[in-house]
């Protein structure tokens, strides 16, 4: 189906972005204005993912220009579906953010940065055309960087001097491997590519490229031996741009590989191999980095890194089975990762700490909160029936299946490790008396206007609740996961809805 | 002494600066606003026409300070980038109110003396051409700031 | 011609990961400057040189009847330029509020929150 109607979500937050901007320095206006616009994006979004259930493809060649010359824009069902969630968690993120992030930043453009941001996401999610995904990749970087430095703390910017050396270097590999790709193919079209790469006589260079684009996409998606940007970035910018980080930016580079690795390329033994081997010693160096943590923040950061590794292994085992499980476990991960970095935020405001050791008496204080907190933890270790239970089940079968025996090793130790660090979270922060019960460090919660409570609490308890939701009604997730999996193996239909002018 | 020294050469150097700014600013603009309209078939365009512009105003807070030339806009150049984003937007989405794809080329059927015929990309490139006006300026004016 | 840039992409591409591995905050941006710019220049090469053909085809023709130059690494090399001019400005105004707040230009003493876990 051609349609206009695809652009919507990128339309929606650029709009947002640009009418925020009249409104500079009034606070108020700017909550209310980009809550609007979050809530008419999701509602966009929803209407976009129905549409492409329902209907199939969707296509929309920008400008007129047919599909190899011009630039395409594609739905199929997993960009739908990353739309969707990217909707989602800025909806929460956004409601969130009125209340948690200060006023000096909202005056300097905090939630418009935050919409060019998600414009950003959505148009990386959307885009068919190899140069256009490296534009949207910019626009992310670009409004990330302003995002991580925006307040100017001396931790914050050390930080970000990490986080914007390590992804300019990503998006120049990036960019290099598009320069060859193009040299050795003539096209840049994601549907037009895969003809012209299967004509090349030089398999080398194919595989060298594909490389290229592993290592751009690997960067920033924090795999093994480029990771160490993330844990000393992600902690230090307030927890509503962590929660968006973490949640969204890394997922784009899994998704681009995803994509590439699908329809552009399809990887043989070798490549396949690569995927495998990377994926096990992110997971390792993730799970042993969080081991001696004591940061809140920081053992989440190491989290997301041990979590990249299940996607990697997933696509790297390349099965429909296995890609399933990516696909459940992708959404489950952006759910649960932006909600635990929400979730920190709030300990950080009662207790103005994100020390473990220095945290404790939760469950006494906040017998309420601390169950929301418990769903989104125990989704986190994968207990059944929650969440993170089902993709990881899938991973396991399909790894041991595979007779990939080490991965099943390390994807069963790294959940091990996971359910230790998340019990321990637990025990330390919510079922431990309070340390040193020290009068300024129990209560700035109780001060808080009721309204600022809620936007806080909401959007916490409502991604917990879609979490719980992918738990109970996992089949409904499974047969998503499913659908994209299935397109995913067989690229001709996404080939096919971007070329069906020439038929 | 070394500052009072230095001081008077950059008054010293100043007034010829200052002399030919007086002079080069319309004309930059001039020549910034030609680069923007012959852009659409011969090399030129909104960006470029931008940047020239933008040199304008970069080289006219050399030879005054920054203060005087934010002096010279009525609005504050950050305001440059939304009003050029919505000229952008409106020009891009006019064809889809048409029925065609986004960003389609929409022409008049009449052409305008000097200029040319119209359509929606010299909207778009005018769009283009505030926005880099507005980044720039306020780029180069934040670097600028935090040095004095 | 195409050796001639072949070589200047390689000394760009060295001579841009060699400064971004050194200690100073100036030589990675200037590092990074150099990768942009060999990055630039591969593709400009990747699209076949054809001297002085511009792609614009004549007002009485219909279609191109000669060798024309490749316009899509031009356009793709003015986009990445784009980008890479605002990334330079905004790497520029980071380096100079990192040196503001750190007071140093060594990347190595940066790792100041990265000590306590």
């Amino acid at each position: 189906m051609i349609s206009n109607f695809i652009l919507a979500p990128i339309l929606v937050h650029m709009l947002t972005a640009i009418v925020l901007m009249f409104f500079w320095k009034k606070i108020r206006a700017q909550k209310t204005i980009s809550i609007i616009g979050n809530s008419i994006a999701f509602l966009v979004s929803l209407q976009l993912s129905i549409s492409v259930w329902q209907n199939g493809n969707m296509t929309l060649q920008v400008g007129g220009w047919e599909a190899p010359f011009g630039i395409t824009f594609v739905s199929d069902m997993l960009s739908a579906t990353m739309v969707m969630l990217t909707a989602l968690v800025s909806l929460c993120v956004g409601i969130y953010s009125t209340e948690a992030i200060n006023t000096s930043r909202i005056r300097y453009g905090y939630f418009v940065i935050f919409h060019f941001l998600i414009m950003g996401l959505n148009g990386a999610f959307l885009t068919g055309d190899i140069f256009n995904l490296y534009v949207w990749f910019e626009v992310v970087i670009i409004s990330s960087f302003v995002l991580l430095t925006l307040g100017g703390k001396k931790r914050q910017m050390e930080g970000a001097v990490k986080y914007v050396t390590m992804n300019m270097l990503a998006s120049s590999i990036f960019l290099t491997a598009i320069g060859i790709l193009y040299g050795i193919t003539g096209s840049l079209n994601i549907a037009d590519l895969p003809e012209h790469v299967a004509a090349v006589e030089n398999r080398g260079l194919v595989t060298v490229t594909a490389l290229l684009f592993f290592v751009g996409f690997g960067i920033k998606s924090a795999v093994f031996p480029m990771y160490f940007w993330l844990p000393s970035s992600y902690h230090t910018p307030p927890s509503a741009i962590g929660a968006v980080f973490g949640g969204l930016l890394t997922k784009m580079g899994v998704y681009s590989m995803l994509r590439i690795f699908t329809v552009v390329f399809t990887p043989d033994d070798f490549i396949q191999g690569v995927f495998v081997a990377i994926a096990v010693l992110t997971m390792i160096s993730g799970a042993l980095g969080v081991i001696n943590k004591r940061n809140l923040r920081r053992i989440l950061s190491y989290f997301i890194v041990c979590h990249i590794g299940y996607l990697i292994a997933g696509i790297g085992l390349y099965t429909e089975l296995a890609l399933v499980g990516v696909i459940f476990y992708l959404i489950h991960d952006v759910i649960i990762k932006s909600n635990l970095f929400m979730m920190s935020g709030i300990i950080n405001k009662i207790r103005e700490t994100q020390d473990i050791y220095r945290l404790g008496g939760f469950y006494k204080d906040y017998p309420k909160l601390s169950i929301v907190f418990a769903i989104i933890l125990f989704s986190l270790a994968g207990i059944p029936p929650l969440s993170g239970f089902w993709p990881k089940i899938m991973l396991f079968q399909e790894a041991f299946a595979q007779g990939s025996y080490v991965l099943l090793g390390t994807l069963i130790f790294a959940s091990f490790i996971t359910l230790f660090i998340v019990a321990r979270i637990w025990s330390e922060i919510f079922w431990k008396d309070l340390p040193k019960p020290n009068s300024e460090e129990i209560d700035h919660f109780c001060n808080f206007h009721k309204r600022g409570k809620i936007a806080l609490v909401l959007p916490i308890v409502a991604l917990a609740v879609v979490s719980l939701f992918i738990g109970f009604k996992a089949s409904f997730i499974f047969e998503i996961s499913e659908r994209v999996a299935y397109e995913l193996k067989n690229p001709q239909i996404y080939i096919d809805s971007v070329m069906n002018h020439l038929k | 002494m070394m500052k009072s020294s230095r001081n008077r050469k950059r008054k010293l150097d100043a007034t010829i600066l200052r002399t030919a700014t007086n002079y080069l600013l319309p004309l930059l603009l001039m020549f910034s606003l030609f680069v923007l309209l012959r852009g659409h078939y011969l090399s030129g365009g909104g960006f470029v026409g931008g940047l020239i512009a933008s040199i304008a105003f970069v080289l006219h807070s050399f030879a005054y300070n920054t203060k005087r030339t934010l002096r010279l806009f009525s609005i504050p150049p950050l305001m440059l980038i939304p009003i050029g984003l919505v000229i952008s937007f409106v020009s891009s989405f006019l064809p889809v109110l048409l029925g065609e794809s986004f960003l389609t080329g929409v022409w008049f059927a009449d052409s305008v003396a000097v200029i040319g015929s119209v359509g929606t990309a010299l909207f778009f490139d005018i769009g283009v051409y505030l926005v880099v006006i507005g980044v720039v300026l306020t780029i180069l004016f934040t670097i600028s700031e935090t040095v004095q | 011609m195409e050796l001639l840039l072949v070589f200047l992409v390689g000394i760009l591409y060295s001579a841009g990961i060699y400064l971004i591995l050194r200690r100073s905050m100036v030589k990675l941006l200037l590092g990074f400057m150099m990768l942009g710019n060999g990055a630039n220049i591969l593709i400009f090469l990747m699209g076949e040189l054809s001297k002085g053909k511009a792609p614009i085809i004549d007002g009485e023709e219909s279609q191109f009847t000669d060798v024309y130059a490749d316009p899509v690494p031009q356009a793709l090399i003015l986009t990445a330029i784009v980008i890479s001019f605002g990334l330079t400005a905004f790497a520029i105004i980071l380096l100079k509020k990192v040196h503001a707040t750190t007071g140093t230009d060594d990347l190595d003493s940066l790792n100041v929150q990265d000590l306590d876990i």
